[in-house]
């Protein structure tokens, strides 16, 4: 078993690359995500991982190239961040229809303008639909193991699916805490070689990616959609088994004292850890609150995400990005959808915080978890209400 | 749980102090967490950093608002910054001064509470050549808290600073002894 130790979390999460053996590296440097591929390259440097780190011109490069080795069967990493992940958006709609399983951290960042460092979501949340798995740290332990869990979910030939792992830039990416590297021993044990049943091969050669004409477009996104769907089983069993090998757990949807409560909170990311403080302490007061996170995001785990709120009566769904004119942030929207039709279900408020590094603090979750009491009555007027913000 | 905030200005090793505090409780099998304020990083400007400590697992992260402790690395910043802002009633207030303890009670617009005193930058311009006075203040931080071992910290230094670890912890040391309380 691994020591703890103190590790900035980015730098775990480049060790976390180094254990799972990665090949090859093709990442563009932007701020959060800095730390993470200055240490692998330096890794790579001095000699204490074998791999190829290609030094790209652009984030739409970085991915590129990664497609590239990956579809060789090379086992491929990138991370990025904010604009850099939106100049990635054309490549990254090709890599799970390719069926190309990198993997990539992305240190979750405010979308300019205003220019903003500084942490949220709206990143991420406007790449829900490029079919990669998603998945979400909300520690530096968990940033760790899910990075090398996401090559096994990835290159699983019954998956062959790219994979994100989120972390909070800055609020988890730039943080010093305690943290277990596996050994290497055990993460060889864990997670085994890439070995692609295709892959590019000029000895062997194979076409990846032609022209869907309209007779097999259809079809071809189809079979992706039911394949990616299919994802699931895989990642319930590595996680199985990672629970098994490192006894800790993981679940698509992740609760926080829930049992008997009649109110829940739902957070992403690592903001979570904060928002169980304010549960605990809400829970002294009597207060029947609970908390919800989704570590598995996409392929949506809407069975678990339903079982998990059925007995709730009010649901607070905090999104950390604006959907500029919508009927919700981007989680509460999904979570209304997916709520909808369900045989039993409470109501949902929608709050919007955190944006561009707002801090989300313990007194605002308890203010986010007593507004949400307040719809027990009545239903809410507003599509969603905004925590934090100055009016004047 | 104690909290701690550090104010510096960019360049005087503000955010490695607050890593080593948090390192060397993580090695002596604390929990701790630490993380810059996260600004666009300029030397000279007003920086700070923050450090959990806690025999329990940390669930915590907003920024540190009430500080049982506050370590001051410049002694200019008192003027610009308040830096008691949020401090909890008992707590410390750690400052790299050369100045006498009435004088800095004004400064810090009347301040009745502890107070840890140490000229750091003249301890840091002898021992290190420069006036980077993060690892001496961790000295002054020793002698007023006492809440990580000085060998854990002396690692820790070690780890970070290789072949100059033995000036800053002479730094340290000599700031150890020269600490003035005011209680």
């Amino acid at each position: 078993m691994g020591k703890k130790v103190a590790k900035e979390v980015s730098i775990a999460i480049a060790d976390a690359v180094k254990l799972a053996r990665a090949e090859v590296i093709a990442a563009y440097p932007i701020t959060p995500q800095t730390h993470i591929v200055e240490h692998l390259s330096e890794l790579v440097a001095n000699g204490e991982l074998d791999a190829e780190y290609i030094t790209v011109e652009s984030e739409h490069s970085a991915i590129s190239a990664s497609l590239g080795a990956v579809a060789t069967g090379a086992r491929t990493f990138t991370s990025t961040s904010s604009q850099g992940l939106a100049l990635m958006h054309e490549i990254l709609f090709i890599a799970p229809a390719l069926r190309l399983p990198v993997v990539m951290v992305v240190a979750n960042r405010a979308l300019s303008a205003p220019i903003s460092i500084w942490n949220d979501h709206s990143d991420i949340m406007a790449q829900r639909d490029i079919g990669w798995i998603q998945l979400w740290a909300e520690n530096g332990q968990e940033a760790v193991d899910l990075v090398i869990q996401a090559f096994r979910i990835a290159e699983d030939r019954n998956v062959m699916f790219p994979t994100i792992v989120n972390i909070d830039g800055f609020t988890l990416s730039h943080v010093i805490e305690p943290v277990i590297l596996p050994e290497q021993e055990e993460v060889d044990a864990f997670l085994p070689p890439f070995r692609p049943k295709y892959k590019l091969d000029p000895r062997k050669p194979l076409t990846m990616g032609p022209v869907g004409v309209p007779e097999i477009y259809f079809e071809a996104k189809k079979a992706q959609d039911e394949a990616f769907k299919n994802s699931r089983k895989v990642i319930l069993r590595v996680w199985k088994d990672w629970a098994n090998r490192f006894g800790r757990e993981y679940h698509p949807v992740e609760t926080y004292r829930l049992e008997d409560a009649e109110i829940a909170l739902l957070i992403n990311g690592s903001l979570a850890e904060t928002a169980m403080t304010a549960v605990d302490k809400m829970r002294e007061q009597g207060k029947k609150v609970g908390l919800i996170r989704f570590r598995l995001w996409r392929p949506f785990p809407i069975q678990e995400f339903r079982k998990a709120v059925a007995g709730l009566k009010v649901l607070g769904v905090i999104d950390r990005a604006l959907t500029p004119g919508g009927v919700g942030g981007p989680l509460g929207t999904e979570v209304r959808a997916a709520l909808y039709n369900a045989a039993r279900r409470p109501r949902v408020v929608n709050f919007i915080a955190g944006l561009g590094g707002r801090d989300i603090t313990v007194e605002d979750f308890e203010e986010m978890a007593d507004r949400a009491a307040f719809y027990m009555k009545k239903r809410p007027k507003e599509a969603y209400e905004t925590i934090g913000v100055r009016e004047s | 749980m104690i909290e701690i905030r550090l104010h510096g200005r960019g360049g005087q090793g503000a955010v490695t102090s607050a890593e080593l505090i948090a390192i060397s409780a993580i090695n002596q099998d604390k929990y701790a967490q630490a993380f810059p304020s996260f600004g666009p990083e300029r030397r000279g400007a007003p920086v700070m950093a923050f450090v959990r400590l806690s025999d329990e697992r940390i669930r915590l992260r907003e920024k540190v608002y009430h500080p049982d402790i506050v370590v001051v690395l410049d002694p200019s910043l008192p003027t610009i910054v308040k830096v008691t802002d949020g401090l909890k009633e008992d707590g410390w207030v750690i400052l790299n001064s050369h100045k006498d303890e009435k004088t800095l009670r004004e400064m810090l617009g009347g301040y009745q509470g502890k107070m840890a005193v140490v000229d750091a930058t003249k301890i840091a311009l002898e021992v290190l050549g420069l006036p980077i006075t993060n690892t001496t203040m961790l000295g002054a931080f020793l002698k007023a808290t006492g809440l990580v071992d000085r060998k854990y910290l002396e690692e820790a230094l070690e780890h970070r600073f290789g072949r100059l670890a033995e000036k800053n912890k002479a730094a340290m040391a000599r700031a150890l002894e020269e600490t003035k309380l005011y209680t």
